[in-house]
């Protein structure tokens, strides 16, 4: 493809790297990315993958944004508060790279919605805030064969895996099902410290980009946790379970269903 | 310093850093292994630049010469996609 000059200079370190070069750049623009959640996670990931050029962003949220999620969530500033997290983010982002479409998507994901949502998409990411979710993403991507990169964070730790439906295990091969509401404590409830989803992100950032790019590994059949109390970075292996109720063999979950929302909703 | 003939030229006069080694080494994307590229320019520390950058991707370098007060011409081969 012709670059044009402005395209050259913004994406010159990119197509200087031998793994990226013009052709992998051209991947990059051409890409379509979901993004679930525009909160702390959200934010990170939507802001480098705007930066690095990623041709269509869809940002998925029904929330607004508030004066307590601007100690994390850096798409978002005090001009923004009472709008929708989308519309600020995309403000946000626009203004960073004016080349990528980002499309708001105001809602709730539900089952009844999900998978047309996530239809028009190369990869999704992860970055809601509570279990119901993360099953319901987990099992859409699968059953619709899309790259997932998940990531989750609460008070000092966070942890990031990266499923590729049909070639690898899935989050319910790691945990079966959701915990009962009120076992784990939401950030609400328990507190996050502000940079650690800056970190998480990050890392979801690059597994995207490296998903598109088909170079080097993802973080398939692991989940890579970062303590950032202690600086450590621990990955542990996760077998894929033949018995899964959505990615085994004998799959039970042959459509999409909806957990109890007795769950902290707020980011 | 003998050369090939090139296979395909490019100037990039007037252009700097970045610009320059971005124009060459998509230059080279674009071409086959064992074509040989052919740059035209007027930056001197591309001149420096461009073949150590070649050369650490793996292409090789022919020629790098300097043909008169203000411009060199290099010749690069594509030895790896």
């Amino acid at each position: 493809m012709e670059f044009t000059d402005d395209q050259l200079l913004r994406y010159s370190r990119h197509i200087i790297l031998p793994e990226v070069g013009g052709r992998g750049q051209e991947k990059i623009l051409n890409a379509k990315v979901a993004i679930i959640g525009a909160g702390g996670l959200g934010c990170p990931v939507g802001y480098y993958l705007t930066a690095a050029g990623v041709g269509t962003i869809g940002l998925i949220d029904n929330d607004t944004v508030e004066m307590s999620n601007l100690q994390r969530q850096i798409a978002h500033n005090v001009n923004t508060i009472g709008l929708p997290k989308v519309e600020s983010a995309a403000r946000t982002f626009k203004a960073l790279n004016p080349d990528v479409n980002i499309i708001q998507i105001q809602q709730r994901i539900s089952k009844d919605n999900i998978l047309d949502l996530i239809k028009d998409y190369d990869i999704v990411v992860d970055g809601s805030d509570n279990f119901p979710t993360r099953y319901l993403v987990n099992d859409a991507c699968v059953l619709a064969g899309k790259p997932l990169v998940s990531g989750a964070i609460l008070r000092f730790e966070g942890q990031v895996t990266t499923i590729v439906p049909g070639d690898g295990p899935c989050y319910r091969c790691l945990f079966e099902d959701p915990p009962p509401p009120g076992l784990v404590p939401s950030c609400q409830e328990a507190g996050v410290l502000g940079v650690l989803p800056g970190v998480i992100g990050g890392l979801q950032a690059t597994e995207v980009l490296k998903l598109i790019l088909g170079r080097g590994e993802v973080l398939k059949g692991e989940l890579l946790i970062y303590n950032a109390l202690k600086t450590s970075f621990r990955k542990v292996k996760i077998p894929k379970n033949p018995l899964c109720a959505v990615c085994g063999e004998n799959p039970s979950i042959t459509e999409l269903t909806d957990y109890d929302q007795g769950y902290c909703s707020l980011p | 310093m003998e050369g090939a003939v090139p296979d395909k030229r490019i100037n990039i006069k007037g252009l700097v850093c970045p610009y320059t080694f971005v124009k060459a080494k998509l230059a080279v994307e674009a071409m086959d292994v064992g074509q040989v590229l052919e740059i035209l320019l007027d930056y001197e520390e591309a001149s420096r630049s461009i073949p150590k950058s070649m050369e650490d991707h793996g292409q090789k370098v022919l020629k790098v010469e300097k043909i008169n007060e203000t411009d060199w011409v290099l010749q690069v081969r594509k030895e790896k996609e």
